[in-house]
């Protein structure tokens, strides 16, 4: 299976996108820190650098890319969804 | 120890360009001064939009950022134009102390015309003097550099800000002065760079330049939501500003902060430095060129294009998109790097090689396709 998105650490929910990903394919994803492999389905289409769920998020869960919180979830978040402005918002400035 | 080819200037500075800078003081003079530049070979004309009625810190940072372009190291000499003397004295002379050539013409009781002629004239030995200059051997450590990135995007905290953080590193290693700023781009990283700081004095100087930045947006009744990210960031996947700082520090590289910088003022230590500068592009590279930074290192993920009208800077993008559809802006492709071609510390190596090539003399994209925004940045409103 060709990799379409990249996590930048072993602790990230998201993973971002390196292909356009169609909904309802079937893609697998690298770890950049370990190399580690991932498969998932993507239940959107996610374009080329936008972020695809690794996980169920809940509403008011901070988001972890980079290994570090980057904003939270204002609705739940289902694995494989695309994770974008619609779904999750900055903790710093609403 | 690596080196490269440039211009060794009265002060011992070593410039990679051999610019003749023609200086409106106001924006009164800058007719008079893209005059010059439309009639004499080899100058270059910074017009802006102000220079009038300044007072205090906004007056102090404008002659900074003026008398910082003159000195710096990539201009060989410079003609300075207002339209009274006495401020364009006082710019000229500090350019002067770094022992170049300067000269001043002012326009009231000359008229454009006249100082059109006068300037040119100062200026057409200006150049042929500079024509000159030889370029020389010089180790890597004689070097400043800069970065920003710009239309940032999920690839640029992927790919290419961390290959800016290798080359940064290297450099760092060599004994180079880099410089990265941001302040409002730290959003939610700032404890990360915060970290990077091991003098305490420092670390609280930056702590309160981060804080009072904040502070002046919260003042305002305002937040960044709609200005950070932009539509442009968004666009490109990145959701929040806590995310865009995650990808923006990676440019910075794993080495300490030895220096805390106000606006455009010049790095006192080697290694890395953080200056407090706007996020917005070209007010960030002026500010840096104005401190005298020599080669700037741009990344960009959906299509930033800036320049400078000094200091040359080197674009570099993982979009693959972007490499495609905005191939002449692009001095360096770092898309393989989402694909596993090569590793970051390959691409580190090229964006090295490349920074040393360009500071000897290899034009980039910006300087053929003439972009050479030069934005000074206001504090407040003249008087």
């Amino acid at each position: 299976m060709v990799s379409k998105f990249l996590i930048h650490a072993e602790a990230d929910f998201v993973g971002v996108a390196t292909e356009d990903i169609s909904k309802g394919e079937k893609v697998e994803g690298v770890y950049m820190d370990t190399l580690g492999k991932l498969q998932l389905e993507a239940r959107d289409n996610i374009p080329l650098g936008h972020k695809i769920a690794l996980r169920e998020m809940p509403k008011g869960e901070k988001v972890i890319e980079y290994g570090e919180p980057i904003g939270e979830a204002i609705q739940p978040v289902s694995k494989g969804e695309h994770v974008h402005v619609h779904n999750i918002r900055s903790m710093r400035w609403q | 120890m690596p080196s490269f080819l440039g211009y060794e200037r009265e002060n011992g500075r070593v410039g990679v360009r051999n610019h003749i800078l023609i200086i409106p003081l106001d924006d009164l003079s800058n007719s008079a001064a893209v005059g010059v530049e439309k009639l004499i070979h080899g100058t270059r004309a910074v017009p802006h939009p102000y220079g009038r009625l300044q007072f205090g810190e906004d007056l102090d940072l404008m002659f900074r950022t003026l008398s910082g372009f003159g000195k710096n190291p990539n201009v060989a000499s410079a003609v300075v134009i207002g339209i009274e003397d006495k401020w364009a004295s006082k710019v000229a002379d500090e350019i002067a102390k770094t022992g170049k050539h300067v000269e001043t013409v002012s326009i009231e009781g000359n008229g454009d015309l006249r100082t059109v002629e006068k300037a040119s004239r100062l200026a057409r030995y200006m150049v042929q003097d500079a024509s000159e200059k030889q370029r020389k051997e010089f180790d890597v450590s004689s070097l400043v550099v800069s970065t920003k990135c710009g239309e940032s995007d999920t690839t640029s905290g992927l790919a290419s800000n961390p290959t800016v953080g290798v080359t940064y590193d290297m450099l760092v290693d060599e004994g180079a002065t880099v410089i990265f700023g941001e302040t409002s781009e730290l959003t939610g990283a700032e404890h990360h760079i915060a970290r990077k700081i091991p003098d305490p004095s420092l670390r609280k100087k930056f702590q309160k330049i981060f804080d009072d930045y904040q502070t002046e947006i919260t003042s305002r009744g305002a937040n960044l939501l709609g200005s950070q990210p932009t539509e442009g960031n968004i666009k490109g996947g990145l959701s929040t500003i806590e995310e865009k700082a995650f990808g923006n520090v990676q440019k910075a590289g794993t080495r300490p902060v030895t220096g805390v910088l106000d606006y455009a003022e010049e790095p006192k230590s080697k290694g890395l430095n953080y200056m407090n500068t706007s996020s917005a592009a070209a007010e960030a590279v002026t500010l840096f060129a104005a401190s005298g930074a020599v080669v700037h290192i741009f990344t960009t993920g959906q299509g930033n294009i800036i320049g400078n009208p000094i200091e040359p800077v080197i674009k570099i993008s993982a979009n693959p998109n972007t490499v495609k559809t905005m191939s002449e802006h692009i001095d360096l492709d770092v898309s393989g790097l989402l694909r596993f071609d090569y590793d970051l510390r390959e691409a580190g190596r090229r964006l090295h090689d490349l920074t040393l090539k360009t500071a000897s003399g290899r034009l980039t994209a910006n300087e053929i396709l003439q972009h050479h925004e030069f934005a000074p940045t206001k504090l407040y409103i003249s008087a």
